[in-house]
């Protein structure tokens, strides 16, 4: 996993770089907007995290350029501009994702492994699985162990979203934006009571429990 | 107090709300006084011109009598009774009606010569002058009138009268007299009208200052006191109460900037140590005292960023600027999902979360910031709503306005506090045991503002009933 990094705030770019390669990554850093755009079009990146404010260029000049050189590499803005306008114009000029500062770690790793996996152009699953639980995308039907399931529409959503990125962690903030397709700051974890409930209906009466809270993160649906 | 009293109070009350306010204006009464003032000395001056005018002629009239009677009294000298009378006859022969009144009588009052045909009945003073009415002389008998003379007695038991006809003096008196009224009328009808005018044009000045505080109090401060444009004192005045409110605006403004400022500046380093922290807990072996210390700690500056996110959101919206992304959107779907969200909350806590609607509701606007305020609003309402009790939310489409309601059958919110619950951090202290960070209604009310929406607390006795009111979107989809 090859990132490029382009962040002017030296503390912020260390800390940034820091905890990517811990995950495993290999980063690049730049400190400003043309040596970011320099970087993003001579190297070969997985992904790019630009800053949107930067000096020199800012973070949507270099996608609008990269885009305008035929350049698709998967880009993830960092804003400290959080407002709807902001977000939705990022993503007009060729963003792929858009998260506002400030932004805990767990929250860049699980958009930026979704944004690596959207970089991989693999063909639409009409099936999902994950160890017994199996959702039929076209059938719309869910069964844990050969049993039936019957779920609410956003339940169905809710699971589909987390199976979809099985293994990997997805955050409130995510299945808001993904599930529900609201940006909003919910006062309460009402995500939290979602899950439990889908829990009740995914896991309890099987074995080994699949979906899992990450602690200070999100959640994760896995196999043990 | 018995019910006759309260009548009276009562209709005192209403006599007074009825009093027009010009009536009740300390100007208007100050007029009043200088009214009265002015007409006390306009009085006194046309009483001292009349008495020293009317004074005057009574004198000459006096005078002309004595230099009459001189003459006569030198015929009695050099000619005796037989002299006087000649002259008297002579002298009414000459002018029977004329403006001078002679008479002559015996010791019983009989006429020997003379215009006048009997002596009058009124008594002389001490200085031998009497005032007495004359009749039946001149053109016009029926005509009375006032006459002026003096009386004499001479040394053989006669009698003799000089004196004039001042019916001339009495018409002059009169016409002195009503002229002087009129101008006393005159001038205090003036004055009065003056007084009204000038009354009238400070209480409209006065009210236009008391309509601006008004505003200000009901929460608009950018409002400013109309200037008349003469520079007059009460412009001064309403240009020092301006700059007084141009600084309180300031000021306030200040104090809103500073908040957001250190919110904003706070973040930047609590981020940093959010993500030190970060790495710490990474660092730390899984299953240790310190990781968990380290999580709890990245757990409350979390909040901290939480809170100052929500600052600034707020301060955000407030600035308006967002109001360019607004598009026509239908309520009823985003409640929907507000309620779909929000469901097994309530069904968690045993409560109904109950939505009721007639057909679309399109309003223009943002529909996350849309979202933001009903979730808010329900989630408070889910809050702060007992085990088993009831949430429910209406959307009415009426001629003008689209209507929506929050009620909840909790223990509300005391009508004192139902303004303050809007400020920021502010928490009603039953509350503070329940988690939250005094914002949510702050950014509600901020939301609500940049739609021109209007939201209002009610009692929904027993609970609170939130009502937002929407103007309909012009542009309408369907």
């Amino acid at each position: 996993m090859h990132i490029l990094l382009v962040e002017d705030d030296r503390q912020m770019a260390d800390y940034l770089r820091k905890a990517l390669v811990e995950s495993g990554a290999v980063v690049d850093l730049a400190g400003d907007g043309r040596e970011g755009l320099l970087m993003a079009a001579s190297g070969d990146y997985d992904i790019l995290i630009l800053d949107r404010m930067l000096p020199g260029l800012d973070g949507l000049g270099i996608v609008r350029t990269l885009r305008a050189s035929g350049n698709r590499t998967p880009v993830l803005f960092l804003s400290a501009l959080g407002e709807v306008d902001d977000r939705v114009e990022g993503l007009r000029a060729g963003g792929d994702d858009y998260l506002i500062k400030p932004f805990a770690f767990s929250e860049l790793q699980a958009r930026v492994e979704v944004l690596l996996r959207r970089g991989s152009t693999e063909a639409p699953a009409t099936r999902l699985c994950v160890a017994d639980l199996e959702m039929d995308l076209l059938k719309r039907e869910v069964q844990r162990a050969g049993q039936p399931i019957q779920l609410q529409p956003r339940e169905f959503r809710l699971l589909e979203c987390l199976m979809q990125q099985a293994g990997r962690v997805v955050t409130r903030t995510m299945l808001l934006e993904q599930v529900w397709d609201y940006h909003f700051d919910p006062q309460t974890n009402v995500i939290d009571v979602h899950i439990s409930r889908l829990r009740g209906k995914i896991d309890k009466g099987f074995g080994a429990p699949l979906l899992h809270t990450v602690r200070g993160a999100g959640y994760m649906l896995r196999a043990e | 107090m018995t019910s006759p009293a309260r009548a009276i109070i009562g209709a005192w009350a209403e006599l007074r709300s009825r009093t027009p306010r010009i009536l009740r204006s300390s100007t208007f009464r100050l007029a009043l006084l200088y009214v009265f003032l002015l007409g006390v000395s306009v009085a006194i001056l046309l009483a001292f011109i009349y008495w020293s005018t009317a004074g005057y002629m009574d004198r000459q009239i006096e005078a002309t009598i004595q230099a009459e009677i001189r003459g006569l009294a030198e015929q009695y000298r050099q000619r005796g009774l037989t002299g006087l009378t000649a002259v008297i006859g002579e002298r009414v022969a000459r002018d029977p009606v004329g403006s001078s009144v002679y008479l002559l009588v015996d010791g019983d009052l009989h006429r020997i010569v003379g215009n006048l045909d009997r002596w009058p009945v009124e008594l002389p003073d001490t200085e031998g002058w009497i005032s007495f009415h004359l009749r039946e002389r001149g053109p016009d008998h029926s005509e009375e009138h006032e006459a002026r003379a003096q009386v004499f007695r001479l040394r053989s038991g006669l009698r003799l009268l000089v004196g004039r006809d001042v019916r001339d003096l009495e018409a002059i008196r009169s016409v002195i007299l009503e002229a002087l009224g009129w101008g006393l009328a005159i001038t205090a009808g003036l004055a009065l009208l003056g007084g009204w005018l000038m009354s009238a044009s400070l209480v409209r000045r006065l009210e236009s200052i008391n309509q601006t505080s008004r505003e200000i109090m009901e929460g608009d401060l950018s409002r400013r006191i109309p200037l008349s444009g003469s520079g007059d004192d009460f412009d001064q005045l309403a240009a020092s109460l301006n700059r007084m409110l141009e600084r309180i605006e300031v000021l306030m403004a200040g104090v809103r900037q500073v908040s957001d400022n250190i919110a904003h500046d706070l973040r930047t380093p609590l981020t940093r140590l959010r993500n030190k922290l970060e790495l710490l807990s990474a660092e730390l072996p899984g299953a240790g005292s310190a990781r968990a210390l380290a999580d709890e700690t990245i757990s409350d500056a979390e909040e901290m960023l939480t809170t100052f996110n929500a600052l600034l959101r707020i301060a955000r919206i407030e600035s308006g600027s967002r109001r360019s992304a607004f598009a026509t959107l239908d309520l009823v779907p985003l409640i929907e999902d507000v309620v779909e969200l929000y469901e097994p909350v309530a069904a968690e806590r045993d409560q109904s979360l109950i939505l009721t609607q007639t057909g679309p509701a399109h309003v223009l606007g943002d529909r996350d910031l849309m979202f933001q305020a009903f979730a808010n609003l329900v989630d408070n309402a889910i809050k702060y709503t007992p085990t088993g009790g009831r949430v429910s939310l209406e959307v009415v489409e009426t001629a003008d306005e689209i209507q929506v309601l929050v009620s909840d059958n909790g223990p509300g919110i005391p009508s004192a506090l139902r303004e303050q619950v809007f400020r920021r951090f502010f928490r009603i202290d039953d509350s503070r045991s329940t988690p939250g960070s005094g914002l949510g209604l702050s950014l509600v009310r901020a939301i609500v503002q940049i739609h021109h929406a209007t939201i209002e607390l009610e009692d929904n006795g027993p609970g609170l009933r939130v009502l937002l009111r929407f103007e309909r979107s012009l542009l309408k989809i369907g």
